[in-house]
């Protein structure tokens, strides 16, 4: 099942997107008004939330170019040495740029 | 007079502009992700209006720049639910963590306040709360303050980005994966969730080798959620101050 990248198919993307953001916002009062969220289902989604981080980057570090590879790279090393997501970003965009420039 | 141990919230407009205040030096950044973002949609296709209309009702930096992967001729529905969800999910343990002081609200301004929640006011918001504060301006004036410069900062992506004709070459293609492997590190508190993270490396993998378009997302996610079962108790909290 997909949307059409037509104006109505992004904007109702964009309304569905924004009512499950909403949901998860408001989702933890309305749950503890309830039932308090346990341990186990507070490890769960802290594990779930990096998990999908990992996955959404995976086609770009499997099926990428080296450019772009070099780019993830260049900015998990900026990330560890400096801890600011703007120097990592910046690193990795310039590796690629850089690479595509000098070998292809 | 509020001391640790009081009850009781309010919201009003001077808490709120103060929040708003708090908030000014960290939003600045937030200008510059947003003009991240701009240029990454607008290079993947998305038009001027849809892009900003992402940022102002999604207002979600790590799922809108997730959701750009997988935004193509078609957007796949499952896949596109999954990563929103699954990126916000965090969302709900940061609102479990204020429904103690929330609580006192009356339902309606609470249930408003949450429009706004994000990362960085709901940090220094949980802080005013350890603290005894009982006015709830600065997740509300924090987040309006985060608000608009997210979408001030797409805004100039999308004058900026709509210029640029051949955006590999200046390497832009890549900013969507190095701003969320840039979060994805920045998130990291323990060694140990790396075992999670693995798991859910190999998970996509798999799916994206094997199984239908798109579903490495909902895979990977479900699988390190799983494997983050078994870690320690203390070692998985990167909510720091949710407890």
């Amino acid at each position: 099942m997909s949307l059409p990248t037509t104006p109505f198919g992004a904007l109702l993307a964009i309304l569905i997107m924004a009512l499950i953001t909403y949901l998860t916002r408001s989702g933890g009062v309305l749950i503890m008004s309830r039932v308090p969220i346990g341990p186990r289902m507070e490890r769960f989604i802290n594990a779930m939330s990096g998990s999908v981080l990992v996955a959404v980057i995976m086609p770009t570090a499997v099926e990428g170019d080296w450019g772009a590879r070099l780019a993830l790279v260049a900015t998990l090393v900026a990330m560890l040495l400096t801890r600011k997501p703007l120097i990592a970003i910046a690193a990795g965009i310039l590796s690629a740029a850089l690479w595509r420039a000098l070998v292809g | 007079m509020a001391s640790p141990s009081s009850t009781g919230a309010r919201l009003d407009i001077a808490g709120t502009l103060l929040g708003m205040r708090r908030m000014a030096p960290i939003a600045l950044f937030v200008i510059a992700f947003g003009l991240a973002f701009g240029v990454a949609a607008v290079q993947r296709g998305l038009s001027d209006v849809e892009t900003l209309l992402m940022s102002a009702l999604v207002f979600a930096g790590a799922s809108q720049f997730a959701v750009l992967e997988i935004w193509g001729p078609e957007i796949p529905l499952v896949a596109l639910i999954a990563t929103t969800f699954a990126i916000n999910a965090r969302h709900l343990l940061m609102g479990a963590a204020l429904y103690p002081w929330l609580q006192h609200l009356p339902t309606r301004q609470r249930y408003a306040s949450l429009v706004v929640l994000s990362d960085s006011n709901w940090a220094m918001a949980a802080d005013d709360f350890r603290r005894g504060e009982r006015n709830v301006g600065m997740l509300v004036g924090g987040g309006l303050a985060l608000w608009l410069a997210w979408l001030i900062g797409t805004l100039i992506g999308v004058i900026f980005g709509s210029g640029i004709t051949d955006p590999e070459r200046y390497g832009l293609d890549v900013i969507m994966g190095c701003f969320l492997l840039s979060m994805l590190v920045g998130g990291a508190r323990q060694l140990s969730i790396l075992v999670p993270w693995s798991v859910a490396a190999l998970a996509a993998f798999v799916a994206l080798r094997w199984l239908p378009a798109n579903s490495h997302v909902i895979v990977g996610a479900l699988a390190g959620g799983l494997a983050g079962l078994w870690l320690p108790a203390k070692g998985t909290r990167n909510t720091r101050r949710a407890s």
